[in-house]
């Protein structure tokens, strides 16, 4: 296949998947087809494709294993929250112009830090910013310090475990381990109403595909170059010149965000954030449907978080506890048999098909390395 | 005798208690081809650690640049800036990056601007494209320009990386073992390429295989290195033909060739 013909392909891919994602369901859900219930679950699946995109930016196509993503969505989503909550006003259980946790620890007027949060433009500020400024950090002090690999990965691990630990904690006054929950409004709609449920589902397909669409735009820039050399050559790259350390920072930020929008968009449809959204599982999923979708490809976090999430709500309900076995296994044969993730499929079949039509190989079966590069 | 472009003074560096360097001095001047061999554990690939910022001495100096009013401290930098100021490497295993193109491996090598931003909205100009042209001909990797560089055999792997350097435009290139693994033919055209560049560039190549060093070493300096220090320096006939030289070599029972 030669690389326009990829590129056709791929093209064709991903329009079929947005239509369907974009158009779609949005026209069976007006139509009845596709019950409010579905939608919103389908809404939480695309947050969830945010978080894999983001780990994928790191994973598969820097090097850098993150076992701490889902910290930036849980701060994305508590940020949203918190103007979520102040929308509530006094519809509270307590019927108090604070929420609900506040009243429970004994608070009578709204502490300060939570004043701004009325403000829906300052909450997406903060929505950005937390999770952004708190990457930037954490990423200047370990590139600096040119902290890799699997204590990368530990590092991170840790960081996303503290944080919940912190979370959990009632005098943080962020709602303990009940989190946020109970909202009733979101910039004047009401929540339960189909409508909102519709327009945040849409909101998110069209993140999604921005999303996609910078990285796909970002890995065909020099940027997304030098970012793969790092993967496969690190010290090729610094000593060529290039601050590995800057680039790494840069990534690190910009998948953070990417995890945090895609928090901010989970929170109003899913109705609850917690503590719980943040502790280590919670990361480690996020790398299981990259590696099942397909490590360092753009489509494959998206397939991944899609399926295994449809798979997970349908498991979760039909064997509830054989659930973490089944994503374990599914794991474990994707590694072995399947390395490339689901996206690899078409090319398999493909390559099988081609094998099984030549039966016995003539000389020209040999693919030329041509065709090997372009399929990258 | 001008200034020297790059001056090692009295260097030494430890690794937990083993002596990997000790007062080592070398001078590398302007246009030279130098030659450094030595037989294993003589420090070789360490010195080249400490010239590009990987490893930084214990003591002595490291200072670049033919003017000595406007020369660099070394040890303050790390390898991204030894390798702005001019300084290439060519490591011992060729490291290339492999799921790239042999073009995009060169594009990522070109000598520009390095920084986060800049590399987001780069642009290929025709200049670019055309020093890449005369770079893939240069290596005559001209044909594979469009093979993944994990596809290249070990040799084609060595000069994919030799031109890499070459796009960097640097002052001095270090060259670590370049013909290691190549054929007799691709030796030897390696040795041409080098001791074409020398003149227009600075040299020094650490090389194992004696055929090649007498090849290359023409008409320059033979630096001999031994338990980390300089054992001796001369043509290459004159190094040849030194007592200590042949000792070193002969006593551990190794020629040279690997």
């Amino acid at each position: 296949m030669s690389a326009p013909q990829v590129r056709r392909l791929e093209l064709i891919a991903v329009a079929i998947i947005a239509a369907l994602l974009l158009v779609v369901i949005p026209l069976l859900h007006v139509n009845g087809a596709i019950s409010n219930f579905t939608i919103g679950v389908w809404g939480k699946y695309l947050c969830y494709a945010l978080l894999a995109i983001s780990v994928d930016l790191l994973w598969g196509y820097t090097g850098l294993l993150s076992l701490g993503q889902a910290l930036f969505f849980t701060l994305g989503g508590y940020m949203h929250g918190m103007y979520l909550m102040r929308m509530i006003g006094d519809l509270g259980q307590y019927k108090k112009p604070i929420p609900d946790f506040l009243v429970f620890l004994g608070w009578e007027r709204l502490p300060g830090f939570w004043e701004p949060f009325a403000s829906f433009p300052f909450a997406m500020v903060m929505v950005f910013l937390v999770p952004g400024i708190i990457a930037y950090v954490f990423g200047y002090l370990a590139f600096r310090s040119r902290i890799k690999g699997v204590y990368f990965s530990i590092l991170t691990q840790a960081l996303t475990y503290a944080a919940s630990i912190m979370f959990f904690r009632n005098n943080l006054l962020l709602g303990g381990n009940n989190g946020f929950t109970d909202f009733k409004f979101i910039l004047g709609y009401k929540l339960n109403e189909p409508s909102t449920t519709r327009g945040l589902y849409i909101a998110t397909a069209i993140t999604v595909l921005l999303a996609f669409l910078f990285c796909r735009w970002l890995s065909k820039t020099k940027f997304g170059l030098v970012q793969q050399a790092i993967r496969d050559g690190e010290n090729r790259v610094l000593f060529s010149g290039y601050a590995t350390s800057h680039f790494k920072l840069f990534i690190f930020v910009v998948a953070a965000l990417i995890a945090a929008v895609g928090g901010a968009l989970y929170t109003p449809q899913v109705g609850i954030i917690n503590p719980g959204e943040m502790q280590a599982d919670k990361s480690l999923e996020a790398v299981v449907w990259v590696a099942v979708g397909g490590r360092g490809t753009l489509l494959g976090p998206i397939v991944g978080a899609i399926s295994i999430n449809a798979l997970k709500s349908w498991a979760t309900r039909a064997y509830p506890d054989l659930w973490l076995i089944i994503l374990g296994g599914l794991f474990i044969l994707v590694v072995l048999f399947l390395p490339g993730g689901i996206v690899s499929i078409p090319a398999r079949l493909k390559a099988a098909w081609r094998k099984l039509r030549s039966a016995p190989p003539p000389a020209d079966a040999t693919a030329s390395p041509q065709s090997v590069s372009a399929k990258s | 005798m001008p200034h020297p472009l790059l001056s090692v003074e009295d260097v030494s560096k430890t690794y937990d208690g083993f002596k990997a360097i000790t007062n080592l001095t070398f001078y590398l001047y302007e246009g030279e081809l130098r030659t450094v061999i030595g037989p294993n554990g003589a420090g070789k690939s360490t010195f080249f650690d400490l010239i590009t910022g990987r490893a930084k001495p214990d003591k002595g100096k490291l200072d670049f640049g033919s003017d000595p009013a406007a020369s660099h401290d070394l040890i303050a930098l790390n390898e991204y800036e030894i390798n702005r100021l001019g300084i290439g490497r060519k490591f011992q295993t060729p490291s290339v990056y492999t799921e790239h193109t042999v073009w995009d491996n060169l594009v990522l090598s070109l000598k520009g601007p390095r920084g986060v931003f800049a590399s987001l909205f780069h642009r290929l100009t025709s200049t670019d494209r055309d020093r890449l042209d005369e770079i893939l001909k240069t290596v005559r990797l001209d044909a594979k320009r469009s093979w993944k560089a994990g596809l290249l055999a070990h040799g084609e792997k060595q000069w994919l990386e030799i031109g890499m350097l070459l796009a960097q435009e640097p002052k001095v290139l270090l060259v670590d073992e370049p013909a290691a693994g190549m054929t007799d033919d691709e030796t030897d055209r390696t040795g041409e390429l080098l001791l074409s560049l020398a003149g227009k560039h600075s040299l020094i190549v650490i090389e194992h295989d004696m055929a090649f060093v007498k090849q290359i070493a023409v008409n320059g300096v033979v630096t001999v290195l031994h338990q980390g220090t300089v054992l001796c320096e001369g043509k290459f006939d004159e190094v040849q033909a030194d007592q200590k030289v042949r000792e070193v070599y002969l006593g551990r029972g190794k020629h040279g060739t690997r």
